[in-house]
């Protein structure tokens, strides 16, 4: 039998589902608009025409529905926690979240205070913790393409095991 | 006006409810009795020579070693470019003093916050209610001996052990 490589056109690719939808996924993660404090303009910085996140696909959306992933960036008070949990609850799956700088990974400086959360992650999973205090436009770049790869990682189509898909009691 | 000259007139004014001036900080100062706040802050509002029509802020200290919290009343005056600091001791048990809203309608929001964060009472006040913290809120933070929850809402306010945190 003729062999199947390079027995195509050249407009012709052949890939795996999996890899198709992880890098349809990894090529556009919209994020979602998620600025508490300074790191906010950090973030600005990032999706602007210098670092310009938008050609590996990453847009600001401003609401949860149309988002893949959140940028916690900045001071998350106790206040503002409830409402992350329920605009996190809001994004449709599979989503992704991006705690960044010192404050959102673990209360940062004001950590010390009444009214700061220590930490995102006791509130939503984290996937990416960019340190920084604010971290520079190129270490939040560094922080989403690790997100592509985790992305990229994934196996959607493989049957889970009947422990992953049962739900806590 | 100078200070001292506006102390002494508020206190012919309000014989034993005006006492202990002091001149010698940048910003002079003295106590009134909780009782007649709103008199006071009537008469510097309405008197020709005072005209005092602006509360610059209404803050609070607490002071647990005289078993005191201290209200302090910034006010200013357009019309005469002066300033002056009203400052009214209160029990720390029971903080209960009469609202200002009636002269200045910008206490309103400074008397919630100093409720919020230091729980002063503020007799007849319109809407007192919690203006920067949660309403289900347990504690008043700024007071001295405020003891942080376990938890708010079931966030944990754990902190992380830093050493833990860079080893693991």
């Amino acid at each position: 039998m003729k062999p199947l490589i390079n027995s195509l056109p050249d407009t012709v690719f052949t890939t795996k589902v999996d890899s198709l939808l992880n890098w349809g996924r990894a090529s556009s993660q919209w994020y979602m608009l998620f600025g508490l404090a300074c790191c906010a303009i950090e973030l600005m910085q990032t999706g602007g025409p210098r670092a310009d996140v938008d050609r590996f696909g990453c847009v600001p959306r401003a609401t949860p529905r149309q988002s893949d992933l959140m940028i916690v960036a900045g001071t998350l008070t106790y206040k503002m926690g409830k409402r992350t949990k329920l605009l996190y609850d809001q994004m449709p799956d599979p989503k992704y979240v991006i705690s960044m700088g010192s404050c959102s990974n673990c209360g940062g400086l004001f950590q010390l205070a009444y009214s700061v959360c220590k930490g995102v992650d006791k509130i939503v999973p984290v996937d990416v913790y960019v340190p920084g205090c604010p971290p520079r436009p190129e270490a939040l770049t560094e922080g989403l393409l690790k997100i592509q790869q985790k992305m990229m990682r994934e196996r959607w189509l493989v049957k889970k095991p009947a422990a992953e898909d049962s739900v806590e009691a | 006006m100078e200070a001292k000259e506006l102390y002494e007139k508020t206190a012919r004014r309000f014989p034993g409810k005006v006492s202990e001036f002091n001149g010698d900080v940048l910003e002079p100062y003295f106590y009134v009795d909780p009782s007649t706040v709103v008199e006071v802050c009537t008469y510097l509002r309405d008197a020709p020579e005072h005209r005092f029509e602006v509360l610059s802020d209404l803050t609070a200290l607490d002071l647990p070693k005289q078993n005191w919290i201290q209200l302090v009343y910034h006010l200013y005056s357009y019309t005469h470019r002066h300033q002056a600091v009203l400052k009214v001791n209160l029990h720390r048990e029971n903080p209960r003093v009469s609202t200002v809203e009636n002269v200045w309608k910008a206490a309103n929001w400074f008397e919630r916050e100093v409720f919020d964060l230091f729980g002063v009472i503020f007799d007849g006040h319109s809407d007192l209610r919690r203006i920067l913290l949660p309403e289900d809120w347990v504690g008043y933070p700024l007071r001295k001996d405020y003891v942080e929850q376990e938890e708010y809402d079931g966030i944990s306010t754990e902190r992380a052990p830093l050493v833990d945190k860079l080893l693991r």
